[in-house]
């Protein structure tokens, strides 16, 4: 019996063989990958996975690749990134049990799309392409340029021409081909969709979509695993094409169909940015209808106005029991600063998005305070400092001298009392 | 109007392999009508039974999303190129 079936449309159920498409000839839906998990029941167990590398190959079952006995993977050390006990914010929000799975640190370019990535480098090699391609916010791009560089592949990156600087020399540097877009990122993807039509390459997050979307769920694995083998029972995500809210709960799912985790309910919160929330909007007016939005804010890696997986993440969110927040730019400065100077977090304006959406669903009383809490930080402040240049300067700049220090001290010290 | 209209590869099959073909309307919902009747089977395809545009179906007027125009009634010129593109595509 075969682990991978092939490919499944998810509107219509019709089967394809694996191969590099992405919707349904039919209908049009997403194909999604189509597995068969009794036989990965046989193949799975907590010890085996707990045996494997500190990576997300230790769910190698569970992903779309058939990756030769004794073969390392393209993207080696992605994955297992901690999961941290927040309680410093958890007391600044009054929740009890509150967990940050911080993909900021994901190895190689610091945001979960290397989860992504991994898997869609891999399917793309073993369907035998030498050139990969993405449409990106940033994120993407760098890790697209990253792993197609370990893979030794041809790539072309499709980016909107006023991305931060920062996500464009951390693409640069290893060195794929960049073409920068004049118009939204919607702009972009659509292009590339007719670019993907035209040339033959693997577009991860188009014709390779379907198994570049299964690596989100390793992220899902991990929080479940490092609890202690059970899920939590909200989870907050940053939503732009909305997959890895939809492929978050996926995970929980599937790891509850192969026992792996005690039954139970996950809640599941989308958060978007004010400026570009059409998920949450969803949400909120409860309607399966999406209405594409022009992006205006500063959270540029989720400014997606028409998120391929707008429905699916509504309907995560709302089956689940779950909610959504919007969060304003203002609001986002503040979650970033606010997860910072608790945890010594820095994460990019997309983290900001969540914690800032996180503390309003918890004072609304959407998300209790005695239940356990998850909240996904998704990508690196490292990358993108350019919101706080001109909002955050040094305390005091002085000569090298004791006795000049002391008096600075004193006057930061009167100035901080008030 | 005659127009452009870019067919993406899972309709190419109804358009004998084209990519590009030629329509002739004033408005997106009149070019779906002119393409029934040169490639039958395309108008299920694009609209549901309540004529609406499909869920994962995204139409482009000169790289314009239609649902920021007026939608199926948004009209057209002579020279104007319409995009029919899956909406299933992209994520940061």
């Amino acid at each position: 019996m075969e682990r991978l079936k092939g490919l499944k449309c998810r509107e219509c159920g019709r089967s394809y063989p694996s191969s590099p498409i992405h919707v349904c000839e039919f209908c049009f839906g997403p194909l999604e990958v189509d597995y068969d998990y009794e036989v990965i029941a046989s193949q799975i167990s907590r010890a085996k996975i707990e045996a494997g590398p500190p990576s997300i190959w230790r769910y190698a079952p569970l992903l779309p690749l058939n990756i030769p006995e004794g073969e390392t993977p393209v993207g080696q050390a992605v994955g297992f990134t901690p999961l941290l006990r927040a309680r410093n914010l958890a007391e600044e929000l009054g929740v009890k049990e509150l967990w940050v799975k911080n993909d900021s640190v994901c190895h190689p370019t610091w945001s979960f799309k290397d989860r992504v990535v991994a898997v869609a480098i891999g399917k793309a090699k073993e369907f035998g392409f030498d050139t990969v391609a993405c449409a990106s916010t940033g994120n993407l791009a760098n890790s697209v340029a990253a792993h197609s560089a370990e893979a030794r592949l041809k790539s072309y990156i499709f980016i909107p021409a006023d991305l931060e600087r920062g996500k464009i020399i951390t693409t640069l540097i290893y060195a794929p081909t960049l073409v920068a877009v004049e118009g939204t990122y919607d702009e972009v993807n659509r292009l590339c969709a007719e670019v993907g039509d035209k040339y033959r390459w693997a577009f991860v997050n188009i014709n390779i979509r379907p198994y570049y979307a299964e690596g989100s769920k390793t992220y899902g694995y991990e929080i479940a695993e490092q609890l202690g083998w059970r899920a939590p029972a909200h989870v907050v995500v940053p939503c732009a094409g909305g997959s890895l809210i939809t492929k978050i709960a996926k995970a929980f799912k599937e790891l509850r169909l192969l026992k792996l985790i005690p039954e139970g309910r996950t809640k599941m919160y989308a958060a978007q940015a004010l400026g570009c929330g059409p998920i949450v909007t969803m949400i909120k007016k409860d309607t399966d209808v999406l209405v594409p939005v022009r992006p205006n804010t500063i959270a540029k890696s989720l400014a997606i106005g028409n998120p391929a997986d707008g429905y699916y993440a509504y309907r995560a969110a709302k089956d689940s029991g779950g909610y959504g927040e919007h969060a304003e730019d203002e609001e986002i400065i503040e979650g970033m600063q606010l997860l910072a100077r608790t945890e010594g977090i820095f994460t990019e304006t997309a983290g900001g998005v969540t914690v800032a959406a996180a503390k309003k669903l918890i004072e609304a009383g959407r998300i209790p305070r005695d239940e356990p809490i998850v909240i996904c930080i998704t990508g690196n402040g490292l990358k993108t400092p350019d919101v706080f240049y001109d909002r955050l300067s040094v305390d005091v700049t002085i000569r090298p001298s004791l006795q000049v220090f002391d008096q600075a001290l004193a006057d930061l010290k009167s100035k901080a009392a008030g | 109007m005659p127009v452009l209209v870019r067919i993406p590869t899972p309709l190419r099959s109804l358009t004998k392999g084209q990519a590009e073909v030629e329509g002739q309307a004033d408005t997106v919902a009149g070019l779906i009508e002119s393409l029934e009747k040169q490639f039958p089977g395309l108008k299920e395809r694009l609209v549901d039974e309540s004529g609406e545009m499909r869920r994962f179906i995204n139409v482009y007027v000169n790289e314009e999303d239609i649902r920021f125009l007026q939608g199926d009634k948004t009209t057209l010129k002579a020279g104007d190129h319409v995009s029919i593109v899956p909406a299933i595509a992209g994520g940061g």
